[in-house]
């Protein structure tokens, strides 16, 4: 249980701030002279103070959240295959918002978690499809690693969701990725998702199998069904392939660097 | 057959109109349970009680929020200029308000929570006390949270103290609503996390308009023509679907007039009647010269009154259809009780264009003097300055003195020369909240509703209404206020000039007695319909005696198309804070709103005064 320690500190201390940041606000908003104040005279100034304070922050300063299963799904690794978690979810409102991300892989056959990250970011919305993502992941599987994250995530033009990260290492190691997805509609509830990951690396990290420039391609497409807008199943398959070093310390510990894997899964958030 | 002239004259509360009929008050029963027309019920002390209560809906039990125990609410009736009470208790467990729409009451009854007075809290009774100086169709509901999505509406109807100019043989109230089984708060909160999620015709495959070109490379969908469609909602006529079929009788040469009110939350809905024309007499509550005409979209808030005079003893359908066409609901107009029209298909869904993106160069050529003016001063004004650091509207220094100055030297002439008023513009907010789409707007007001340009019939525009009497303040304004309308769909976010409700700082500033010229640019690709609370808008047509004619339509609610800019005239009677929205409730809520104030003028000169004789303001109460 240790090793969540330091990302109950984590996620603690974001939730700390955002708190802190809030009430600033709030307080400073009380500092100013009221917008309007007309009806004061008829009501008083105290409770109509209140009510307009209510009023404004509920049109437009309500505070939401998103849970979201991204991918959720059983990949055919060989043997009894393995399961991928890919989910995120945020909490804040439309500027400022907590954003937890966890990715990660069970491999049936061997019964054990082979990779699991967690990542908490304050996410600031700094244009209008893009957001700017600072804070922390810690790596659960293997090693318990801690990096600083830095990333963008938005919506590109021609609806092209991108994800983009990098990561720096406790033992100063840095690495990136990005993602991109894209959904093509072929009815209201039938939708192909392509997706593609890239990883890179600026050093050798043999003992993770990470070689430099880089590590690794990931391409598939899922074709996804929305029983409901929230809830869809979908089948795909992807290629995964791991390049240059990393590519032969996969092969020097007898792995293949080039697999196609089926997959079947669901996507659902709330 | 009924009287209509026959009014119960004594106090009675509106609760009455319930009787024994349970779920629905008189007025909004079909005529299979006996509505021949609008029951006979007037007063003037009503008697209201918000609580939560089971309705059912499409043979659906629900939880509502209303008036009365009913959805929709009681109707209100009243005569013009009477003393009218109304005793509002608050049986819920969170606060809730009535705002009467339309009706120019004193600021403090108008019912807006944190802007004319503090709510009523729960077990709490709170009395309206007012009289107005109006008659006409009104609607009145709840302005706390999101309590209108579900139930909390009802029609108000105030009769003329003289001769109703309007003649007609029997009348029925329609109200259009939008129900959801769904928590408004949990529809929110899925435009939050997923702004496209509960639409159902988006881009696909086979329609790729969307994806690519200038749509895909703005991140913008021409298939957004509403927020929730009808996967979400069940479309009501006074909460009966089509399959509950609403049913109003008539007599073959009977005039009929329908009160036509849309209580819907999010839905604009194109109305007809397929093979019964229908002649448009009012329009906000103001009657307009009649206009005979096929079909119209009306926005929600809005309300028209039309006249229709079938002959033939058939029935007829009543068709209101969402603007996304994702759903319709239909009432009968027959012969007879009990009888069922036959519901028309629901048209193909039409999608937006170049013009809704704000960027159809070629309409140009179209625009009348009124709009060259306004891209004129639009160059010496650029929309969005990003070097200023303040947000939200304001009044610049000296515009006071501008508007004085233009107020003497061209003010009461307007058919005069064309003058460069003086012109508020705050400089949009541009950030995160702010995808500024409209680059070339367009006055739009010619232009029948989204999606309904290529109809092999008639299409009511704005700019074919007139009010039937000379509008009473026909002063040229002295300077313009322009109100950008902005959003970024992606992550809902709405507000004006880019300044979300919860940022204000400031409220848009009216001096007492002042005519201001009201100038709202669409810079989204949404028809917002914006409501100004306390005040009419006298649209500014422009063909229409180059802007300047004196029967201008008035209005209280007036949709603004997706890339249009479009003026309306103001006169800013009635000190005050005054509740400025878009009437779509979620955009609202996301912050689409603001307070227009209107400062007492302690300097009101004589010249005013003498402008004002023309007005009757005998019978409105003062508002301080």
């Amino acid at each position: 249980m240790s090793q969540f320690l330091p990302l109950m500190k984590i996620c603690a201390v974001s939730a700390l701030a955002l708190f802190v940041s809030t009430q600033a606000a709030i307080a400073e908003d009380n500092a100013d002279q009221a917008p309007w104040s007309m009806a004061d005279k008829y009501w008083g100034a105290d409770v109509m103070a209140k009510s307009r304070e209510a009023v404004q922050k509920s049109n437009g300063e309500t505070l939401n959240y998103l849970v979201m299963g991204d991918r959720l799904e059983w990949q055919d690794t060989g043997g009894d295959g393995s399961f991928l978690w890919d989910a995120q979810g945020w909490y804040g409102g439309d500027l400022n918002k907590l954003w937890i991300k966890t990715e990660g892989e069970f491999a049936f056959e061997d019964n054990e978690v082979e990779d699991a990250e967690l990542q908490a970011l304050w996410s600031r919305a700094v244009a209008p499809f893009w957001d700017i993502q600072a804070g922390v992941r810690y790596d659960l599987e293997p090693k318990g690693r801690t990096h600083a994250v830095l990333g963008v995530q938005g919506l590109a033009p021609y609806w092209f969701e991108i994800d983009a990260a990098a990561f720096l290492s406790t033992d100063g190691d840095l690495s990136a990725s990005v993602e991109a997805e894209y959904e093509l509609r072929f009815t209201q509830n039938i939708t192909l998702q392509p997706r593609a990951e890239i990883g890179f690396s600026a050093s050798n990290i043999p003992e993770l199998e990470i070689g430099s420039g880089i590590t690794n391609v990931d391409a598939g497409v899922r074709l996804r069904y929305e029983i409901k807008r929230e809830f869809a199943p979908y089948i795909g398959v992807e290629w995964q392939k791991s390049l240059g070093n990393t590519a032969d310390f996969i092969r020097g510990g007898g792995g293949d660097p080039d697999n196609v894997v089926a997959v079947i899964g669901l996507r659902a958030w709330y | 057959m009924f009287d209509r002239r026959k009014f119960l004259t004594t106090s009675l509360g509106a609760g009455a109109a319930l009787g024994a009929s349970g779920l629905f008050p008189a007025w909004a029963l079909p005529a299979s349970k006996g509505n021949m027309g609008i029951p006979a019920l007037t007063g003037t002390n009503f008697d209201l009680e918000v609580s939560k209560f089971k309705t059912r809906i499409n043979g659906r039990e629900t939880m509502a929020v209303g008036v009365n125990g009913s959805v929709p609410a009681p109707l209100i009736r009243f005569r013009e200029g009477d003393d009218i009470t109304l005793n509002v208790k608050n049986t819920l467990d969170v606060d809730t308000s009535i705002h009467w729409h339309g009706l120019l009451v004193p600021f403090q009854m108008d019912g807006v929570p944190g802007v004319t007075f503090p709510g009523i809290k729960p077990k709490e009774t709170f009395q309206y006390e007012f009289s107005v100086p109006q008659n006409g169709t009104y609607w009145y509901h709840s302005h706390s949270g999101l309590q209108e999505q579900i139930g909390h509406y009802g029609p108000l109807i105030i009769d003329p103290k003289g001769v109703d100019p309007v003649k007609y043989d029997r009348e029925y109230v329609l109200v259009l609503g939008d129900w959801t089984f769904t928590d408004p708060h949990r529809i929110f909160a899925k435009l939050k996390k997923n702004a496209e999620s509960l639409n159902f015709n988006q881009s696909t495959i086979s329609d790729t308009k969307g994806l690519k070109g200038m749509w895909g490379a703005m991140r913008m969908s021409p298939n957004d023509l509403a927020d929730v469609s009808g996967e979400t909602y069940t479309y009501v006529i006074n909460g009966h679907s089509t399959s509950d079929n609403f049913d109003m009788v008539f007599n073959p040469g009977e005039r009929v007039r329908l009160r036509i009110i849309n209580a819907a939350a999010m839905t604009l809905f194109n109305v007809r009647m397929p093979g019964l024309p229908m002649t448009v007499v009012q329009a906000d509550g103001l009657n307009v010269q009649p206009i005979e005409t096929d079909e119209f979209q009306i926005g929600v808030a809005e309300t028209y009154d039309v006249i229709v005079r079938p002959t033939e003893a058939k029935p007829f359908a009543f068709v209101a259809e969402s603007i996304d066409r994702s759903g319709q609901v239909v009432a009968t107009l027959a012969p007879k009780p009990g009888m069922r029209a036959q519901a028309p298909k629901v048209r193909a869904v039409p999608v937006l264009t170049m013009t809704d993106m704000g960027m159809d160069h070629s309409s140009m050529s179209s625009m009348s003097g009124m709009d060259e003016r306004s891209m004129k001063s639009k160059n010496a004004t650029p929309a969005a300055k990003k070097d200023h650091s303040t947000m939200g509207p304001k009044m610049e220094g000296g515009s006071m003195r501008d508007m004085d100055h233009a107020a003497m030297g061209h003010g009461p002439d307007p058919h005069g020369p064309a003058v460069q008023l003086a012109k508020v513009e705050a400089d949009i907010k541009v950030g995160p909240g702010v995808v500024n789409v409209a680059a070339m707007p367009t006055n739009r007001l010619n232009e029948p509703g989204i999606g309904l340009s290529d109809m092999p019939h008639r299409v009511l525009t704005y700019s074919q209404l007139r009010s039937l009497v000379p509008n009473p303040d026909t002063r040229m304004p002295g300077r313009e206020v322009v109100v950008h309308l902005t959003s970024n769909m992606e992550r809902y976010m709405w507000s004006f000039d880019g300044v979300k409700f919860s940022e204000v700082k400031e409220s848009i500033k009216f001096m007492e007695g002042e005519r201001v010229r009201l100038t709202l640019v669409n810079n989204t690709m949404m028809p917002h319909p914006i409501h100004l609370h306390g005040m009419f808008f006298d649209v500014v047509i422009p063909d229409y005696q180059n802007g300047g004619g004196n029967h201008k339509p008035r209005k209280h609610t007036i949709v603004t198309k997706p890339g249009e800019t479009l003026s309306v005239d103001v006169t800013a009677e009635h000190v005050g804070d005054w509740a400025f929205h878009c009437h779509l409730i979620y955009h609202m809520h996301a912050g689409m709103m603001q307070v227009v104030s209107v400062l007492p003028n302690p300097q009101k000169s004589a010249e005013t005064e003498m402008e004002h004789m023309k007005m009757d303001h005998s019978k409105m109460e003062g508002s301080n």
